[in-house]
């Protein structure tokens, strides 16, 4: 991205304008299922996966990682691990912290 | 300042990026399991809970909405207020950046009307888990926009000198300001369905 030319840039402005109108749509679409009251489970699968497009797009297109260097992917591996472990290792021990909370 | 730090205008022949990038990067991953943190304790609490409200029967989904919106078309706005640079057009940068800046405060704006009519109905951390956590998050993200809002500013009008000296670190320094903005979007469009319409 570092010497991308005037043209290729003017290239870029029109697919962040369409990822701007996807956003958007995604917006609503989300807003619009919220209110068809779903059961929860199928409202967190619709929710979380239409915020997974959203924020994919918002990664790849506007921070570039579409076109980014390998290095900054593996930072991105590596984050995701521990992220998982950071999900994933209360869930295992939840038990003993539910009857914190309740 | 160029020779103290080196590679912050052109990549490093070894990453390949240049080392702002890269830094920034790695504080975006901090960042992750900051947030990440939040977002585990969130599914806990409400795992662990005997009943647990849905967003929007407490909460103002039009509100959040619009704010959804001001918040992506910022993130278009400091994109193309990079692009800008890239096609060495100053004054087109400054009119992005400000609408940038003007959005944000915009979404600073809706958040703390939301907070206020919460305070007014006396619901504060304290009054549920739920509340606990929402203010938590939402609070935490909303800092994270007013820090936004500094740095822009700063580059706005007085960092923005460094364009006339070095224009390439100067677009240097918008990206990295960019990843940390597009970061703070992409954390809201989790926030948003998690907190207001589950």
């Amino acid at each position: 991205m570092e010497h991308a030319t005037p043209e290729a840039i003017k290239r870029h402005v029109k697919v962040y304008i369409s990822v701007f109108v996807a956003l958007a749509f995604l917006t609503v679409v989300t807003v619009i299922v919220s209110y068809l009251k779903l059961s929860l489970v199928y409202a967190i699968i619709v929710a979380l996966s239409i915020a997974t497009i959203k924020g994919s797009l918002v990664a790849a297109y506007f921070m570039h990682l579409i076109s980014e260097k390998k290095i900054i992917f593996w930072v991105l591996v590596l984050t995701l691990v521990f992220f998982l472990a950071l999900l994933i290792t209360p869930a295992l021990t939840g038990l003993e912290i539910r009857s914190y909370v309740s | 300042m160029s020779s103290l730090i080196r590679y912050i205008s052109r990549p490093h022949p070894i990453t390949g990026v240049t080392n702002a990038k890269l830094g920034t990067w790695c504080f975006l991953a901090s960042e992750v399991m900051l947030f990440g943190a939040l977002f585990s304790a969130y599914i806990l609490l409400r795992t662990g809970a005997s009943s647990w409200p849905r967003g929007s029967e407490l909460l103002s989904v039009p509100l959040a909405t619009f704010n959804t919106l001001v918040l992506i078309t910022s993130s278009v706005t400091m994109v193309m207020a990079w692009a800008s640079l890239m096609m060495k057009d100053l004054s087109k940068y400054k009119r992005y950046m400000g609408f940038t800046i003007l959005l944000a405060l915009t979404f600073l704006v809706v958040k703390g009307f939301e907070y206020g009519h919460k305070f007014e109905h006396h619901h504060f951390p304290s009054t549920s888990t739920f509340y606990a956590i929402y203010f938590t998050l939402t609070g935490l993200h909303g800092l994270h926009v007013l820090g936004g809002v500094i740095v822009n500013t700063y580059f706005l009008l007085p960092g923005s000198k460094l364009w006339e000296t070095e224009p390439e670190q100067f677009t240097g320094r918008i990206e990295c300001a960019g990843l940390y903005w597009h970061f703070v979007d992409l954390v809201w469009i989790f926030l948003f369905p998690v907190l207001y319409l589950l």
